[in-house]
C-alpha cells in the first residue's frame, strides 16, 4: 500500500521538475530523475523517522493512514520546490537577488568570518528548536520526564476530536480577522487625514502613532483597568451615556472583543505608518488626470487610491494575522488570561495552556506545528505577492 | 491624496468668499474633527493610566479624572515593595544586549552578501532569509527544553543569546548597502582598507538611518518580550519587567490599580523614548516590520 503512494508522488514529483528544467532552460531529463528521487526522498522524510506508523494497523486507524498520506505529499512537495528553487539559481536566475557589487573584495575565509555568528545562532537557536518540534510532536512527554513514549501522529489525529483545541482554532480566526478589519480600516481613513495638506500633520502623526511602542502586555494592563468589572471607566461612561453596561471581561461574547479593542488600539500606529508611506507612492499625476475627468474625490479614492494601495494592505493584513497569532498573548494574558470559558484562548495560548500548564509537551508540539504550517502558508503568499508588486521603499 | 486635496483647495479658492460658519472652521476642518478624535481615542487610555497611577484606590473607583495624591504611596509600593527597579534593570540589560547584538551581526551579514563574491552565496542567503518565516513563539517548547539541556535556564544569557541574531536586519543592511554606489568599495579597496576599516570607516557613517530604523525595531521588539522570559526566567532575580507587572497584578483579589499603572507607565517609558527620539529615522530608514 504505502509503496504505491510513494510511485505516484514520485511520478507526479518528475513530471512537475521536468517541466520546472525545461523552462529554466536545463536538461528535462535531469528534471524528471530528480523529480523521482525527490518524491520517493521526500516521501520518506517523515515516513522514514516515523517507521512508516501510520500505515501500522496496530498503531494507526484511518485517520492516522490519511494523516500519513498528506504527510509523504507535503514531504514530497517541499523537496521538489527546493530543488526547482536551487535549479533556477544555478541556471542564473536567482544570481542577481544576491550578486556582489563590482568593487567586491575579495578572499574567501573573511565572508565565513563576517557570517558565521548569525548563522550559527539561527541554526542553533532557530532551526534545530523546529526540527526538534517535528521529534517532539511523535512523543508522550513532559518536560524534565526520563520516558517518553512515541505515539506516531496521534498528537495530531487527536486534535481532531479535540473541542478545546477546535474552539481555540475558530477564536483565533474570529479575533485576528476582526483586529485586521477594524484596524486596517481605521488606519486607512486616519492615515488618508493625515497625508491631507492640513496644518499640524506631522503633529498628529507623533500623536497617533507612539502605541506601536507600547507592548502588547501593557496594552493589557491599561485595558484591564479601563474594562475591570469593578471600577472600569469605559462601563462608568456607557451606563451615565446610555444606561447599560457591558461585562467586557466575564462574559464569554464580549470578552473577545475587549482583547479585539485593546489589540486594535496597539497595532493602529503601525498600520497608519505603513498606510502613510503607501500613500505617499501613489502617482500624483494618475489623480490629477482623473480629478481633470471630473473623478469626484470620493471616485478617485475608491478607484485609484485603494487599488494602488492593494500590495500594502495585502501586507499589513500578513503581518497583523501574525500580530493576532502571536503577539496578542501578552494582552490576552493580562487581559482576560483565555477565558471566560476559553473564550479568548487563541491557538498560541492553548499551546501554552496544553505544554505549560498540562504539561503535555507532545501535543502542544503537534499544535504549535499546525500553527507554524498555518504562517508558513501566509509567509509564502506574503513573498510571492511582495516579490512581484511591493516597493518597501528602503 | 495631496492632489486631489490640492485640486479641492483650487475650487474652494476659486469660490472666494466662503460663507456663514465655514468662514469661522479652518480649511478641511473635517479632517481636523476626524483627527482630534483620533488622536483623543488613541491617547485616552494612557492619560487616563497615568491620572490613575497618581491616585489611591478609592480615588479610581470614584472616577476622578484629576491627579491624586498617592504617588508617593504609590511609588514607594512598585519600587520598595515590588521592586520594580530591579525588572527594569534586567529589561535594560537585556534589551541593549540584543539591539546591539543584532545591529552588529546584521551589519556584519549585510558586508558579508553585498562585497564579497563567495560560491554558495545564495543558498546562505535563502538559509538566513527562510528563519523569516519561523515565529520564536512556535518553538517555544523545543526552544525551552534546549536552553534548560544546555545549561542557560533561569539565566540572562537565555533572554539574550538566543535572539542577538536578525534575518530582518541582515536582508535590511542587504538592501540598503546593495543602493549604495560601487565606487565607494572600489575607491576604499584602492586605498586599500580592509573590510572591516571600509565597514566602520564608510559604511557605517553614511547607514545612520538604517541603523535607527533596526535600533527602533529590535528595542521596541526586545523590551516587548513577554511569553519567552516569562517561560525561562523563574523568581525574581532575572526576570524583565513585562513580566514583572504580574506580581502587582495579585492572584484573585481586588487589585490596587494606583500602582499597577504606575509601573505600566514607567514600564513604556523607555520604548517611547527610543522611539520618539528616532522618529525620523525609523520613518526614514524602515523597510521591513518583521521584528525578527
Amino acid at each position: 500500500m504505502q509503496y504505491i503512494i510513494v510511485g505516484i508522488i514520485a511520478v507526479i514529483a518528475a513530471a512537475y521538475l521536468a517541466l520546472r528544467f525545461s523552462r529554466a532552460r536545463l536538461n528535462p531529463a535531469l528534471g524528471a530523475g530528480l523529480g523521482a528521487a525527490a518524491g520517493v526522498g521526500g516521501s520518506l522524510l517523515f515516513m522514514l523517522p516515523l517507521n512508516w506508523c501510520t500505515f501500522d494497523p496496530d498503531l494507526s486507524d484511518d485517520i492516522d493512514t490519511a494523516f500519513g498520506v498528506l504527510l509523504m505529499g507535503v514531504g514530497a512537495a517541499a523537496i521538489t520546490l527546493l530543488i526547482a528553487w536551487i535549479a533556477d539559481g544555478i541556471s542564473g536566475r536567482r544570481v542577481a537577488v544576491v550578486a556582489a557589487v563590482p568593487g567586491a573584495f575579495k578572499g574567501a575565509l573573511m565572508p565565513i568570518l563576517l557570517l558565521a555568528p548569525t548563522l550559527t545562532v539561527l541554526a542553533l537557536f532557530l532551526y534545530y528548536p523546529s526540527l526538534d518540534t517535528f521529534r517532539l510532536s511523535t512523543l508522550l512527554t513532559r518536560l524534565g520526564a526520563r520516558r517518553t513514549v512515541f505515539v506516531c501522529v496521534d498528537n495530531f489525529t487527536r486534535l481532531v476530536a479535540d473541542d478545546g483545541y477546535l474552539n481555540s482554532f475558530v477564536t483565533t480566526l474570529f479575533i485576528s480577522v476582526a483586529i485586521v478589519f477594524f484596524s486596517l480600516s481605521l488606519a486607512l481613513l486616519i492615515a488618508s487625514m493625515v497625508y491631507l495638506p492640513i496644518k499640524g500633520a506631522a503633529f498628529y502623526r507623533t500623536l497617533l502613532i507612539w502605541p506601536y511602542a507600547i507592548s502588547p502586555a501593557v496594552a493589557g494592563v491599561i485595558f484591564l483597568l479601563l474594562f475591570n468589572p469593578t471600577g472600569g471607566i469605559i462601563n462608568y461612561a456607557l451606563n451615565n451615556l446610555f444606561g447599560f453596561q457591558i461585562p467586557w471581561l466575564n462574559n464569554p461574547v464580549a470578552a473577545p472583543w475587549a482583547v479585539i479593542i485593546a489589540s486594535v488600539w496597539k497595532s493602529l500606529g503601525y498600520n497608519i505608518l505603513f498606510y502613510l508611506a503607501g500613500l505617499q507612492n501613489v502617482p500624483k499625476d494618475l489623480l490629477e488626470a482623473a480629478a481633470i475627468d471630473g473623478a469626484s474625490a470620493l471616485a478617485r479614492f475608491r478607484r485609484i487610491v485603494i487599488p494602488m494601495l492593494s500590495p500594502i494592505t495585502f501586507f499589513l493584513i500578513i503581518t497583523n494575522m501574525t500580530y493576532a497569532f502571536f503577539e496578542s498573548f501578552g494582552t490576552i494574558d493580562y487581559l482576560t488570561g483565555g477565558g471566560p470559558l476559553e473564550s479568548t484562548t487563541t491557538m498560541m495560548y492553548n499551546i501554552y495552556l496544553v505544554g505549560i500548564r498540562g504539561n503535555d509537551l507532545g501535543k502542544a508540539a503537534a499544535e504549535s506545528i499546525i500553527l507554524f504550517v498555518l504562517v508558513i502558508g501566509f509567509t509564502i503568499l506574503q513573498f510571492r505577492t511582495a516579490g512581484q508588486r511591493v516597493t518597501y521603499g528602503a | 491624496m495631496a492632489n486631489m486635496a490640492l485640486q479641492d483647495t483650487r475650487l474652494e479658492d476659486a469660490r472666494a468668499v466662503r460663507t456663514g460658519l465655514a468662514r469661522w472652521l479652518p480649511k478641511r476642518w473635517y479632517a481636523h474633527l476626524i483627527l482630534i478624535v483620533a488622536c483623543f481615542i488613541v491617547g485616552f487610555p494612557l492619560f487616563y493610566s497615568i491620572i490613575v497611577s497618581t491616585q489611591t484606590s478609592s480615588d479610581v473607583y470614584a472616577y476622578r479624572f484629576t491627579p491624586g495624591e498617592a504617588l508617593g504611596d504609590n511609588w514607594d509600593k512598585v519600587m520598595n515593595l515590588a521592586q520594580l527597579w530591579r525588572y527594569m534593570l534586567n529589561s535594560l540589560l537585556v534589551t541593549v544586549a540584543v539591539t546591539a547584538g543584532k545591529v552588529v551581526l546584521s551589519l556584519l551579514a549585510g558586508l558579508a552578501f553585498v562585497y564579497f563574491r563567495f560560491p554558495g552565496k545564495w543558498l546562505v542567503f535563502g538559509f538566513v532569509l527562510l528563519t523569516l518565516m519561523m515565529p520564536t513563539e512556535i518553538l517555544i517548547l523545543a526552544l525551552f527544553r534546549f536552553i534548560n539541556q544546555i545549561g542557560l535556564g533561569n539565566t540572562t544569557g537565555a533572554l539574550i543569546i538566543p535572539f542577538i541574531a536578525s534575518a530582518t536586519g541582515a536582508f535590511l543592511f542587504r538592501q540598503h548597502f546593495a543602493n549604495i554606489p560601487a565606487e565607494l568599495s572600489e575607491a576604499a579597496q584602492l586605498d586599500g582598507a580592509t573590510p572591516i576599516q571600509f565597514l566602520l570607516q564608510v559604511l557605517i557613517p553614511i547607514s545612520w538611518n538604517t541603523i535607527g530604523a533596526l535600533t527602533v525595531i529590535q528595542f521596541i521588539y526586545a523590551w516587548n518580550m513577554y511569553l519567552w522570559p516569562a517561560l525561562i526566567i523563574q523568581g525574581q532575580a532575572n526576570q524583565v519587567v513585562q513580566v514583572g507587572l504580574r506580581t502587582l497584578v495579585g492572584a484573585d483579589q481586588a487589585i490596587s490599580f494606583g500602582p499597577l499603572m504606575l509601573a505600566a507607565v514607567v514600564a513604556s517609558l523607555p520604548p517611547l523614548a527610543v522611539f520618539l527620539a528616532l522618529q525620523k529615522q525609523f520613518m526614514s530608514g524602515f523597510a521591513l516590520s518583521r521584528d525578527k
